[in-house]
């Protein structure tokens, strides 16, 4: 399988700012690809790069087998772009933006597509610019993205101002797209989001990647949460390696144990007998909770 | 070239957003001139008494320096004479506000992003800005043209070319100062700075040197358009000059503009301070409104020392023949012509401060629609208090700049720096009022608030070339600039300042009470 997106050891300054300190990213063809971290991460730069619009420092970076500042405009026919931000022009209609954003890549939106998109987002492609919500002009810029048929969707925060229905309608968008074998970057702070949508995720933080992978890679870098009702007393559940935040009252035991080491706990468990077990993986929120407050201790 | 790709579509957004604007600035660029052969061929219909004008406007150096010299007196040269410069300067204008509106602006709203994503080449952006200024500038130079070609093709044609040639000098000087800073409020800044201090070294060349060949004429785009010459032996090399001029700015601007990033600039933004020392409103107003108001005193302060230099060589004998002497003695000899030159300089400032006002003003407009004032209103803090700390620096700051101004003027001239000082704020009652206007669209008619811009540029019109047209005294008094005492050397007419401040109160008033009792625009 071939890689959409690689980038390694970028970086970009601003004056005296690191915004991107040695950023990897690495995305497969076909995969939609979540892309998380902190206010102020590097996350947006990190697009604007891959965009072409800031230029890099160091590092490489290919995107669809192509150099996104030289080849910019070769690569823009194939991708498409959503913002966090939409502004929109004060005196033109959504409908005339969404089009020009179509020739913008080279071919008009397909109209049946484009027609079809309105319609699930409910758009009122007549009104101007000037008149449409925050989460009015995302959808602007988002039936221009879906619309286009691009092998590469970057969306940066694309569903901040939409609302719970129009989120559902944006999370099938992007599975459709998918299933057509387009490939999807979705940065995100909507970890339920990224948690339904994408394969693998990359997190950033302070300009690096800190941790990449499928969600069930990284949550196997995670703890479990363990809660079990016993029938006799589980003995030395303190001393197994691995295990974080045990509570015990009466027959009832509440752990946290790394998730590669569950197997000597759950033997232990068995062995004191176990009335009833539940055990959670770690939610994508937890993960990343805690991913950060260890790298704050760490730095 | 990829570098270009995409330019077809960004001109027609651009032509699409401003398909009101454009043609409208054509319409009065070109009009104004293309009318100037009706009007001065009512006035001056004797080839005896165009000779007559050409002597005397020659002779008096502050009719040069708004002017420059008259170059030929048959009525295309007239006509090139009064309406040249202005025109030329209204080109830049226009093609000032067409570039920044499609480069910097559309980089610093964060709208150039989403374009840029698209398959845009990275000169494109650019070029479909200099396409649109072109477009303004071909448009009023074949009205120009068609005006004008009654007069003699020649001369009609090189005045075209020296007018739209003007404005893509200034919309490449627009596109340079583009990649300079982030700011677009900042890049009309510097633009304007430039078209200020060109229109400045002009009209020092002229008003001491009557041929149009000083070397500070030469040093200005403004002064090449002048010495185009046209109807008095067109003089075609110096189109090259012009054309030359626009074709570096242009590979220069693309050079930078191909070295950086969307969005950054070259000039770096400094960081702000980490605590806020904003106390309220007002404060906040002061803030947004303090660099272009030191940028204005600056400017005017550098335009009085200048004209103020030129005052001793205002009144200075031009030719020594019976002739010019003849009408340097009619027009009142040495005192009444420096008088005349510092009352000319004068009401300069007085009508260029009514841009600084009306700005001023707008800018609270412009706070308001951005949704900038929006959690400000929604705060405890009422409109009329919002409101006034906009207008504190749009009238104060008037009187402020007007001052400085006279100061220069006084300091460089070296005499009379009262009367200097004194005329100078003569010009604040007609200011305020222009700026009382913009408050009272603002409330009223809040989307029609830039109509303000309209009313300030009709006053400066009427100003600068409506007396050659012997207009209707009606239309003239419509300016507040007309009921104004001419000064100095004339009398103080107390009456007129008065009733024009008076008027300048209601209207603000009617303004304010209007703003109180509508929505506000978010």
């Amino acid at each position: 399988m071939t890689n959409a997106l690689a980038v390694t050891g970028l970086h970009k300054s601003f004056g005296r700012t690191h915004a991107l300190d040695g950023l990897d990213l690495t995305v497969a063809t076909g995969e939609v690809h979540g892309f998380l971290g902190p206010n102020g991460a590097g996350k947006s730069t990190a697009i604007r790069v891959l965009l072409g619009l800031l230029r890099a420092d160091s590092g490489t970076v290919r995107l669809l087998g192509g150099d996104p500042w030289a080849d910019a405009v070769a690569l823009h026919r194939r991708l498409a772009y959503v913002p966090g931000d939409v502004t929109l022009w004060r005196n033109l209609s959504g409908g005339e933006v969404i089009d020009l954003y179509g020739r913008l890549r080279g071919t008009g939106p397909d109209p049946a597509r484009r027609a079809e998109l309105i319609e699930r987002f409910e758009l009122d492609p007549t009104k101007k610019g000037r008149t449409y919500s925050k989460g009015n002009r995302q959808k602007v810029a988002l039936v221009a993205a879906f619309a286009s048929d691009a092998e590469l969707l970057v969306l940066d925060e694309p569903t901040s101002g939409l609302d719970p229905l129009m989120e559902e309608v944006f999370r099938d968008c992007v599975r459709e797209a998918r299933d057509r074998g387009r490939t999807v970057l979705l940065s995100s702070h909507i970890l339920g989001e990224v948690e339904t949508l994408c394969d693998r995720v990359s997190i950033v933080r302070k300009g690096r990647t800190v941790e990449s992978g499928s969600l069930a890679e990284l949550r196997h870098l995670t703890r479990t949460s363990v809660s079990a009702e016993l029938a006799g007393t589980p003995g030395g559940l303190d001393r197994l390696p691995g295990v974080h935040g045990l509570r015990a009252e009466g027959p009832k035991v509440r752990l946290q144990v790394d998730t590669d080491k569950l197997e000597p706990v759950l033997a232990a468990l068995l062995a004191a007998g176990v009335r009833s077990l539940t055990s959670t993986p770690p939610t994508l929120e937890e993960l990343f909770l805690r991913h950060y407050a260890d790298t704050e201790v760490a730095s | 070239m990829t570098a270009l790709a995409g330019t077809g579509t960004l001109t027609r957004l651009a032509l699409r957003r401003d398909r009101l604007a454009i043609p409208l600035w054509a319409l009065v660029t070109g009009g104004l001139v293309a009318s100037g052969p009706g009007s001065l061929g009512g006035l001056y219909d004797t080839a005896a008494a165009r000779a007559e004008l050409a002597a005397s406007m020659t002779a008096n150096s502050s009719m040069r320096s708004l002017y420059g010299p008259v170059f030929s007196d048959s009525l295309g040269g007239l006509v090139a004479w009064r309406f040249g410069t202005f025109g030329a300067v209204l080109a830049a204008v226009a093609s000032l506000i067409v570039v920044v509106r499609h480069t910097r602006e559309e980089e610093e709203t964060g709208r150039q992003e989403m374009l840029s994503a698209g398959a845009v080449g990275r000169r494109a952006p650019l070029t479909a800005a200099l396409l649109a200024a072109l477009a303004v500038n071909a448009a009023a130079a074949l009205l120009v043209l068609a005006g004008l070609a009654g007069q003699g093709l020649a001369g009609a044609l090189a005045l075209a070319l020296a007018i739209g040639g003007t404005g893509m000098v200034f919309a490449t000087v627009t596109a340079l100062a583009a990649q300079l800073t982030e700011s677009a409020r900042l890049v009309r800044g510097i633009a304007a700075g430039v078209l200020g201090l060109a229109f400045v070294l002009r009209a020092a060349g002229d008003s001491g040197d009557a041929s149009g060949d000083s070397v500070l004429t030469w040093l200005s785009p403004v002064g090449w358009a002048e010495n185009v010459r046209a109807f008095a032996g067109e003089r075609w090399w110096v189109l090259l000059l012009i054309a030359a001029a626009v074709l570096a700015q242009t590979l220069l601007a693309y050079a930078l503009t191909a070295r950086r990033d969307v969005g950054a600039s070259f000039l770096a933004t400094r960081p702000g301070p980490a605590a806020g020392r904003l106390t309220g409103a007002g404060a906040l107003a002061w803030r947004l409104q303090r660099g272009s108001l030191l940028g204005w005193g600056l400017g005017f302060l550098l335009g009085g020392l200048v004209f103020g230099g030129m005052v001793e060589g205002a009144a200075d004998l031009v030719g020594d023949n019976a002739k010019a002497r003849e009408i340097f003695e009619r027009m009142g000899g040495q005192e009444a012509l420096t008088d005349a030159f510092l009352a000319t300089m004068v009401s300069l400032f007085g009508m260029l401060a009514a841009l600084y006002a009306v700005g001023a003003v707008l800018r609270a407009h412009a706070e308001e629609t951005s949704g900038r004032a929006e959690p400000l209103l929604a705060a405890s803090l009422g409109r009329l208090r919002w409101a006034a700390g906009h207008l504190v620096p749009a009238f104060a700051g008037s009187a402020a700049i007007l001052a400085l101004s006279g100061l220069g003027l006084a300091l460089s001239y070296g005499h009379d720096a009262g009367a200097v000082l004194g005329a100078s704020l003569a010009q604040l009652p007609a200011v305020w009022t222009l700026a009382s206007v913009a408050v009272l669209l603002w409330g009223a008619v809040p989307r029609a608030a830039g109509a303000a811009w309209g009313a300030a540029g009709l006053c400066l019109a009427l100003g600068w070339i409506g007396p050659a047209l012997d207009l209707p005294r009606a239309v003239l008094d419509l300016s507040p600039y007309a009921h104004l005492p001419r000064l100095p050397g004339g009398d103080v007419a107390r009456t007129p300042l008065l009733l024009l401040t008076a008027l300048a109160a209601a209207l603000t008033a009617a303004g304010l009470t209007a703003l109180r009792r509508r929505d506000a625009q978010l």
